[in-house]
Order: structure tokens, then sequence, then C-alpha cells
């Protein structure tokens, strides 16, 4: 009896020995298991955290505030709507997200009258589905990348802001605005880990009706993630050598060999 | 007068031609609200299915859904078909062959043979009619067996694909992933990387990464990184270690042509890869993703339902041989998949359409963050799998995907699947396994890190 008692006793849980691997990733690895099931606590976190993501969607652009950065920074700035209302047909009607409503349209015919000289650069920002990740990041990124564009004497369009914009509604935006070159900042889908997200999309040539073969991706841009110094070497990398091809998309492979450099901690599970 | 009817009661329904009918017998999903081709009503949809249960199988070979002229996806279905392998059931109606494949006479056997007659149009329509259940239970007697390093989908086995991502592709990252898969008997499928960027260059050092690991512990498994098919041209090309090639792809040409592909750059890079002769113990090279709503969100759905553009997919995969193929299943979002109660039946339904027509099926069981579901759907989802029979699903450190930022199943819900179903990897993966000491004979983990991998940990 007192020895079944003893191996009632016994933990459960078993750890994982390889925690110190935490370092390199932030991955929910060396989570430990209990039987082969999740232990309680590391499940506690999971819930938690979709708990987080879960409201970061629904969590709304402060469009003035975002404004506000961008005009710092020296560029003017145009506020724009998609054709979907408010954040429930934002998730149901993807067609609505990826066009500029009415009102939208005729701001930028507008603009476009007052100023007929021609643009290459247009340069719009959607919340997508992540405010927090434009909010925190967007300003920024546009400095850092149109700071170098107009170092190479490139003319550059105001700011768009898009709300309830997702990816496709930047073509539209850079059409109407007359630009040859198209870049897109937008909020991705909130991860457990990464609510914070930006995307960057850019199209050569932009025009309402063109597919993500058209465009080049640059994903998961955050503190910790790919730094807006290292988006800003791969995007100019990228734009340099469309304006070479004349095309943006499938037939514009990245070469660039800024991402290779950053790969500074070595595979382990190999010997030196 | 043309087009197809039903009449229940009082009411006499008119479908105008073999699209809509599809459609409309289509069970409800947001995905066909969003492109205006859902039933209007309950009613609608179940006179809807009735009236597709009446029509003859035949009626799919007269009869496309999109013009062969203008979809090269649609010509491949044509010119595919076998009708010899067609002859068991070409009398039925797409009510009976539910009826047929139900029944004993239905065996593994008789399934196989039958799987080159049947179109991805003839599944999709029999699927519509069918009950949870008899997804599975047909889908459970499908056995579509594929073979490279590893011998995978035989009865018993249920494989993961390890997918160690990062979100800038950092070695040591990837590694520390994939040294937690390995550890918890993960990555029999395949190790398979989504890269964070098509980086010609990064890509390649992920390929030669995998490749050396894979060779150094001896794993029998191969390695995937999921760029686009052009760079896994290229790389193979170049001389770089390329196992398995993937592509995602669609069931519309146009769709593809979203994707920048096509059936001839498929076709090249198939021969590309088996001409390197890396496989060991079989040469199916291919790795495909599909999934409900990418027609539609490319805009090249031609008013075709999102689940027969689905099963169109695999109409392109089965052409090529593939090792492993999955729908991605709530990768979509919310605009295609609401919720998780549409996410579970559009997996099973991709499971068993994928099977039927002789694929080596697997699924991604994952949603993403604005999509209402959550853990409880995905261990319902992965359950009613397994009892299905899936060939293969993800396996990801603690489900939560840091680079493409979606939830799917994690090593330990493998596990649990294994554990409570009985089942195995791969047979020479879980030899690997016991011989490295990471399982006991009984399949189940060892209590202590096994010395050739602790050792790592004082070096790191």
């Amino acid at each position: 009896m007192s020895e079944l008692k003893q191996t009632d006793r016994v933990k459960p849980v078993i750890d994982n020995p390889w925690q110190e691997l935490r370092r390199y990733t932030d991955a929910r690895i060396a989570q430990g298991r209990t039987g082969v099931s999740l232990p309680t606590k590391a499940l506690l976190a999971f819930q938690m955290d979709h708990a987080s993501a879960r409201d970061a969607v629904h969590v709304a652009l402060q469009i003035d505030a975002l404004a506000d950065q961008v005009k710092a920074a020296g560029y003017s700035t145009i506020e724009l709507h998609s054709r979907a209302a408010d954040r429930t047909e934002y998730l149901q009607r993807p067609d609505l997200g990826r066009r500029l409503d009415l009102r939208s349209v005729k701001q930028l015919q507008e603009y476009r009258q007052k100023h007929p000289e021609t643009v290459t650069v247009a340069l719009v920002i959607a919340d997508g589905l992540s405010s927090m990740a434009v909010q925190s990041h967007a300003a920024a990124m546009a400095d850092a990348v149109l700071t170098r564009l107009e170092n190479r004497g490139l003319s550059i369009a105001p700011v768009s802001i898009v709300s309830q914009g997702r990816v496709a509604v930047g073509d539209e935006v850079g059409e109407l605005l007359g630009a040859e070159l198209l870049i897109l900042l937008v909020g991705e889908r909130p991860g457990l880990s990464s609510p914070d997200s930006l995307g960057i999309y850019y199209t050569y040539q932009p025009q309402v009706g063109l597919t993500d073969a058209r465009r080049n991706c640059i994903s998961n841009v955050r503190p910790a993630g790919m730094s807006i110094d290292a988006a800003t070497e791969k995007l100019v990398w990228l734009i340099d050598e469309s304006m070479r091809l004349q095309c943006s998309g499938v037939g514009l492979k990245d070469q660039s060999v800024s991402s290779v450099a950053l790969n500074a901690n070595k595979n382990f599970l190999l010997p030196e | 007068m043309t087009g197809y009817s039903a009449t229940a009661g009082q009411q006499r329904w008119q479908f105008t031609d073999l699209k809509e009918l599809l459609a409309k017998a289509t069970p409800l999903r947001s995905g066909d609200c969003l492109a205006g081709l859902a039933a209007s009503s309950a009613r609608q949809r179940a006179a809807a299915q009735m009236a597709l249960a009446d029509l003859p199988l035949k009626t799919f070979l007269n009869e496309q859904v999109i013009p062969a002229e203008t979809d090269e996806v649609s010509r491949l279905i044509v010119e595919s078909h076998d009708l010899i392998a067609f002859a068991p059931v070409s009398h039925l109606t797409v009510g009976d062959f539910r009826n047929w494949l139900l029944s004993d006479q239905a065996t593994s056997e008789i399934l196989k043979q039958l799987s080159p007659g049947l179109t991805p149009e003839m599944v999709a329509a029999v699927s519509k009619l069918m009950r949870i259940q008899d997804l599975i239970l047909v889908a459970s007697k499908c056995r579509n067996e594929t073979a490279f390093r590893n011998s995978l989908g035989g009865k018993g086995i249920l494989s993961t694909r390890l997918q160690p991502n990062h979100p800038v592709d950092d070695q040591a990252g990837v590694a520390a992933s994939i040294l937690d898969g390995l550890m918890y008997g993960s990555g029999d499928a395949v190790i398979g990387i989504n890269p964070a960027t098509d980086n010609y260059a990064a890509v390649t050092e992920l390929l030669k990464m995998l490749d050396d690991i894979i060779g150094h512990y001896g794993i029998p498994t191969q390695s995937c990184v999921l760029t686009h098919v052009t760079n896994q041209i290229e790389a193979i090309n170049r001389g770089v270690p390329v196992d398995l090639v993937f592509q995602s792809i669609a069931g519309t040409q146009a769709a593809n042509e979203s994707f920048g592909i096509n059936l001839a750059m498929l076709g090249e890079a198939n021969q590309a890869a088996r001409e390197l002769k890396r496989g060991s113990v079989g040469n199916n090279v291919m790795y495909f993703e599909t999934g409900q709503g990418s027609a539609l969100s490319a805009n090249a759905h031609h008013g075709v339902d999102q689940q027969t553009c689905e099963v169109r997919a695999y109409a392109v995969a089965r052409h090529f041989d593939p090792l492993l193929v999955n729908t991605v299943v709530g990768f979509i979002g919310p605009e295609y998949l609401y919720d998780g109660k549409q996410i579970i039946r559009a997996g099973l339904e991709d499971h068993f359409c994928g099977k039927l027509l002789g694929l080596p099926m697997g699924c991604d069981i994952c949603y993403t963050n604005h999509a209402e579901a959550d853990q409880d759907d995905m261990d319902m989802l992965l359950t009613q799998m397994a009892v299905a029979g899936i060939n293969f699903i993800m396996g990801i450190p603690g489900g939560d995907d840091i680079m493409l930022n979606y939830q799917t199943t994690s090593f330990h819900d493998a596990l649990y699947i294994r554990e409570v179903l009985g089942l195995r990897p791969a047979p020479e993966f879980d030899h690997w396994l016991q011989q490295i000491g990471i399982t006991q004979p009984s399949g189940r983990l060892s209590n202590t890190m096994p010395a050739t991998f602790s050792n790592l940990l004082k070096q790191c």
C-alpha cells in the first residue's frame, strides 16, 4: 500500500530538457507533456494568446494618429475608405475590401485633376486584419522606404491610408494616382505570437483586377520578425529589379542577398 | 425543357444547368454566399440535392461545368477519363452511387479500380448528398499508398509533416523546431518548411540544411521547401538537393494562372525531380496543397461552387502521382469557411473526394484568428479525419505557426490520435525512432532524451 501511494505522488508532467533552445525561436517548443498531452500551464497560455489575437482583429485603426505620424515624417496624406462599411462586412466580403468606395474614387480623381504631373511612386497603408501592426510600424516603414526612393530622384504621391482595406485596394489607388510603382503596407492576420505583423506588397504598373501573380510580398515585418531596415533593403532591391525587368510578381524573382546575411545563428544539429 | 428540376410537395424547383444544380445542392458555406451561388433557402438546397440524386452519372461526361475549350483543367479531366474503369457504375444516378459506395460491394480493391473512371464533378456531386458519417465510412475504405524514402498511407499508419517554420528562416530557429518535432516522433510525411520569402538564396540554404540533417541522422523521410515551383525547378537545375517539389494548385486554369503556374510547368517539375532518383523505396516526388475558396479568391471560379472547384484541383494533382496532397482547410479564412462547423465539413469532404479520386490525402487541420473556430473544433476534425483514415496531418510546436500566423495541429495532437486509435508512423520512420531511442518498442515516447541529441545541447 505504501508503495502505491508513493507512485501516486510522482509528478505526471515530463519536462523537456531542450528549453534553452527557446532563445532561437518564439515557436512553442519544449512544452513538456503529461502522457502525450499538453500540460495545463501550456494549455492555458495558448488559450490566453488566442483570446488576445481574437480581440486584435476587431480593434479599429486610429487614422488621425497614423496620419499625424506620416505627416511628421514629411509626407502629405489622403484618407480613403474601402467599400466594406465596417469590420463585420470586411470579414465576410473580401471583394468589398479590395475596392475603394465611390467617395474615395472621386477624392483621388479630384486630386489627380489638380496634380496632373506624372508621379512614379504611390505608397498605400491599409489596416487589413491587424490595425495594431499598422499603428505600430507603418509610418516608420513608409518613411524608411520613401526616403530611399526620394534620394534616387523618384517623384512620390501623397501617402494614402485606406480603412477596411485589403491588399488589392492598393492597385486601385495606384492606378487612380497614375503611379508607376505601388507599395502597399497592410496589417497581416494576427498570429498567436505576433499580433503586430506588417506585410508589404509591391506592384509594378498597378491597375484594378491584377492578381497575386503580379505582386511581390515581404512578410512578417515587426520587431521580432523582419526589421524595417531589412525590409527596406529587400523592397528597394525588388523595385530596382522591377524597373529593369519592367514587371513584378512571379516574373521578378527575389535574388537579393540580404535575407541570407540575416542568418546569424547556425544550424546546431550538425557538427561544425 | 432544359435544365434540372425537383418537385417537393406542391412546389417545383428549377435549376438552369449543371453548375447551378451543384452549387445549390452544396451544404451552406460562406464562400458560396460571397460568390452569390448558394441556395437561397434551406428548402431550395434540399430540393437541389433531390434533383442531383436523380441525375445519371453519365451526365457529367456530356456536360462540363467549365468548357474544355477555355480551361486546361477541364481538358485534362475529359482526356484522362477512363471509360472502362467507369463501366461498373456507369448505369447509376448520383443518389444510387451514394448507396453503392456505402454498400459492401464497394470494397477497397473495387474502389481503387474505379478511381480513374470518376471525374471530379461526379465525386463532388455525391459528396454533397452525404452526411459526415458517409464521408468518413467511404474514405476509410480507400487506401492510397505512396513512397519516397518511406512508405505512407498504409492501414494503421498516420504520418505527420514536421513544419518548422520561422519568421526569418533563421537556421538555429528552424533547427530548434525540427529537434522538438523529432523528439515527439514527428516528420515521417515530410520535413517541410514554408520559407519566409521566395528569395532564391535563402530557399537554397534551407534545402541544403534539410538535406544535411536527413543525411547525417539517416532519417527515413523527405524534405521540401514550399516555394514557387519555378524556384524549385531552378534549384534542381543548379544541383541543389531537392526531394519533393511543392506547389499550391487550384481547380481552374485561371486560378492556377493566378498562382503563376500551368500544367506544363508542373509536368516539367515532376519530370525533373523524378530524374534525380533521390527516393529509396519509391519515386512519388510531388507535394500539392489545395483549399476550398482559392478559385473564388482569385476571381477565377466561373460560377462553379467552391467545393466542386476544389475537387477539380484533385484531377490536377492525380495527373502527377504525388507523394502528398493536403487541403489547407481552415487557412483561407471566414469569408470562405465561416466557422468550425463549416471547416469540419469541408475538411471531411476534401478528404473523401481526394481519396476516392486516388490521392494520398492529408489535411492541414487549421484555423485563423479571424475565423469563428477554436481548438475544440480542431480536435473534432482531427479525430474524425483519423477515423476516416487520413494519410497525414501537420505537426508544429504547440500548434502555433509563428511564420504563417495560424493554428494547425501540434506534435502532441498527433500523439493523442495515435494513442487513441492505435496508429503508428510510417514503418521505416517508426523503426528509426526506436533505433535512435526517441520511442520505445511500444511506440510510446521514451522518458529521457537520447544521448545523440542531448549532447547537442551542450554545444549550443
